[in-house]
């Protein structure tokens, strides 16, 4: 085997300038190929990460129905089996409760439709950083606060400003009425559109008490460590609940992001492809090129005894050397960059920021480090070489010595 | 006991557009320790016939037994495996591994018969000395003359410790210093160790050295004659 490997590789540097072209190509191949990936993984967690920050969290528990009707009646009151349950699970960050409806919000003249979330100032702040967006007034201490926060969007239709009134009017637990006066306590802004213009905030006990909804939530909203292990995370909460609770993955319940992201990654993909078709035929040609100008001396080794189960390892390992020097100088070259912008993230500007901040996006665009990404296309590149190699291969169990000894 | 005994071989190619009939029924036999060329003109069938015995090609009717094995009926994985370890080879073109050292070339065959490691080191000295190219070991081929790689090609084929060397034309490219010098060595090899050398040549120089001179004609032994010199 030894002398096999030295063969290949001494092989390898016999012509020298083609290989080194051929290295090349891969290696720009796999740089750009994991460039391209890295990005848009990259992307693709830093838009989930916003969009699950401001909604539902990486997972969501509510009562089960609720997701289908989002209605106060679905609410629940949490338990001390719920709270060891979350407790237990050490890939959980954060379990942030809430208790959210809907309510007709009026001052004077002017009503509109606004989402009500009752929340837990801290755990919310903890989440989307909700204490940093004021831009006027003061954000809750306690989750028995009163007062109300509205987004500046929703202050300048309804015409209201700090201090003012606020009167919320809407449909509380089990058809009770919900009616109730609020001092605008803050104003804030996200970069979110939609919730400046709809949303306003109670703290969670006077939205608990607006509702008449003693005790009771809408949802834990569920932040992770690792996101990466959600779906177990997920498994052991279900299994540790019965089946009043259900347990929800953000992908389930923000159908919109999942495929604007597997549309872009579509995209991304056939790139990929196309760059990797490139490398491909790149390295088919330098070793088929290699098997038939050594014709002869394959001939000759079969000839003298070397068997073509070995001589076709030799091509294979020609490749293989090919394709991981590619891989592996590709990825060391490209690493660095991705590393720097990973922590110095590519930020957008004009028309490209101002379409991401409308969708609560951090208009920037960090690089994903993910080990698996480096693996998943070495193996590719891999794979896709000793699919190269294969003619070559073919070729070098079927020629005829004597004839090929004659040239 | 013959070493090979060739008995109604033919060979014909392009059965089936334009019959060349290579081999019109040739037998023969070959002796342990034998120094015998083969020699004929041009397409009468030399290589052909150096093919058949060596297991590189199979013929159309006919057989060739060494040790009353016959090896045209081997399947192609067994026959490799015969060649390495029953049969040397030369030929015309010297054909080293490139990347190989002239040391390493003659290690390959034995490594691939899996010989230990001390006894592959003694016997590439050994041979390399007897060839008189110790000095040129760690030497690529390309950097050798013609007369010093077929000489290192002879010590390849001698490596395997086979039953007996093919050799097709093995002094065409060579001048006729080196021709001298590698008769003589294999001459050498030939009385010392009773190695068996089968040539085809048209080499006036090798026919003079051989024991036995074959002379084919049209794919036909016409005459076969031991001579004593
Ligand atoms: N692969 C082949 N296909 C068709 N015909 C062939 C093939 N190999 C050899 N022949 C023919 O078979 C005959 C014998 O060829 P061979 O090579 O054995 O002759 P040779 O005696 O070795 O000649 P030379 O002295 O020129 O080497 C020739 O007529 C040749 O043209
Ligand atoms: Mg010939």
């Amino acid at each position: 085997m030894m002398q096999l490997i030295k063969l290949a590789w001494r092989n390898l540097w016999r012509s020298r300038r083609r290989t080194l072209i051929t290295l090349a190509s891969v290696l720009m191949a796999v740089a750009l190929a994991i460039a391209i990936r890295s990005l848009q993984i990259g992307v693709y967690g830093n838009m989930i990460g916003n969009a699950v920050r401001f909604s539902t969290g990486y997972i969501q528990i509510h009562a089960a129905g609720y997701y289908d009707d989002q209605s106060i009646n679905n609410s629940f009151v949490s338990d001390d089996n719920l709270q060891s349950v979350i407790d237990a699970q050490q890939n959980i960050s954060l379990a942030v409760p809430r208790l959210e409806s809907f309510a007709l919000a009026s001052s004077g003249q002017h009503t509109k439709g606004v989402g009500v979330m009752g929340i837990h100032p801290d755990a919310e702040s903890e989440m989307n950083n909700l204490n940093e967006k004021i831009v006027q007034g003061t954000y809750f201490k306690t989750d028995s606060d009163t007062g109300i926060l509205i987004g500046d969007g929703l202050a300048d239709y309804l015409k209201l400003n700090l201090g003012d009134t606020l009167v919320l009017l809407g449909q509380g637990f089990q058809g009770a009425t919900a009616a109730g006066k609020f001092p605008i306590r803050a104003i804030f802004h996200f970069p979110l559109e939609e919730i400046n213009n709809t949303l306003v905030y109670l703290s969670l006990g006077e939205a608990q008490t607006l509702f008449a909804a003693q005790n009771r939530l809408t949802s834990y909203s569920i932040m992770l460590n690792d996101p990466k292990k959600m779906d177990r995370t997920r498994n052991h909460l279900q299994a540790g609940l019965d089946e009043r609770w259900e347990v929800m993955e953000w992908p389930a319940m923000n159908k919109a992001l999942v495929q604007e992201i597997q549309g872009d990654n579509a995209g991304g993909l056939i790139m990929l492809g196309i760059l990797y078709m490139v490398v491909a035929f790149g390295v088919f040609g330098t070793i088929l090129m290699m098997t038939m100008e050594r014709k002869k001396e394959f001939a000759v080794m079969v000839a003298i005894g070397l068997k073509p189960t070995k001589l076709s390892l030799i091509v294979i390992l020609e490749t293989i050397f090919i394709g991981m020097l590619g891989v592996i100088a590709g990825a060391v070259l490209i690493l660095p960059v991705l590393i720097y912008l990973h922590w110095n993230p590519i930020t957008l500007t004009g028309a490209a920021a101002q379409a991401y901040q409308e969708y609560g996006i951090e208009p920037i665009l960090p690089t994903s480090l993910d080990p698996a990404l480096f693996i998943n296309q070495g193996i590719l590149v891999l794979i896709i070489t000793c699919i190269s190699g294969l003619y070559p291969i073919l070729y070098v169990n079927r020629f005829k010595i004597a004839e090929t000894l004659k040239i | 006991m013959a070493v090979i005994e060739i008995s109604s071989l033919t060979k014909t190619y392009n059965e089936t557009t334009v019959p060349v009939h290579a081999l019109n029924g040739v037998d023969l036999q070959f002796e342990k320790g034998e120094f015998t060329a083969i020699v004929g003109p041009s397409g009468c069938g030399k290589t052909t016939l150096l093919n058949m015995m060596g297991g590189l090609d199979a013929p159309s009717s006919g057989e060739v037994l060494v040790e009353n094995e016959d090896i045209t009926r081997m399947k192609a994985g067994p026959l490799v495996e015969y060649r390495l370890n029953n049969i040397g080879f030369i030929f015309q073109s010297y054909n080293l591994i490139p990347v190989l050292t002239v040391e390493e070339n003659v290690q390959f065959i034995m490594e691939l018969q899996h010989r230990n490691k001390k006894e592959v080191r003694d016997r590439v000295d050994h041979l390399l000395q007897v060839m008189g190219i110790s000095d040129k070991k760690t030497v690529r081929p390309k950097f050798l003359s013609g007369g010093q790689q077929q000489r290192v090609a002879v010590a390849r084929a001698l490596a395997s410790k086979p039953k007996f060397i093919l050799a097709d034309e093995p002094t065409a490219n060579l001048d006729s210093k080196s021709t001298d010098t590698l008769l003589d060595l294999m001459a050498e090899l030939n009385e010392q160790e009773q190695m068996t050398f089968i040539f085809s040549t048209h080499d006036q120089r090798v026919m003079d050295k051989a024991k036995r001179i074959i002379t084919m004609e049209d794919g036909k032994v016409i005459s076969d004659v031991k001579v004593s010199n």
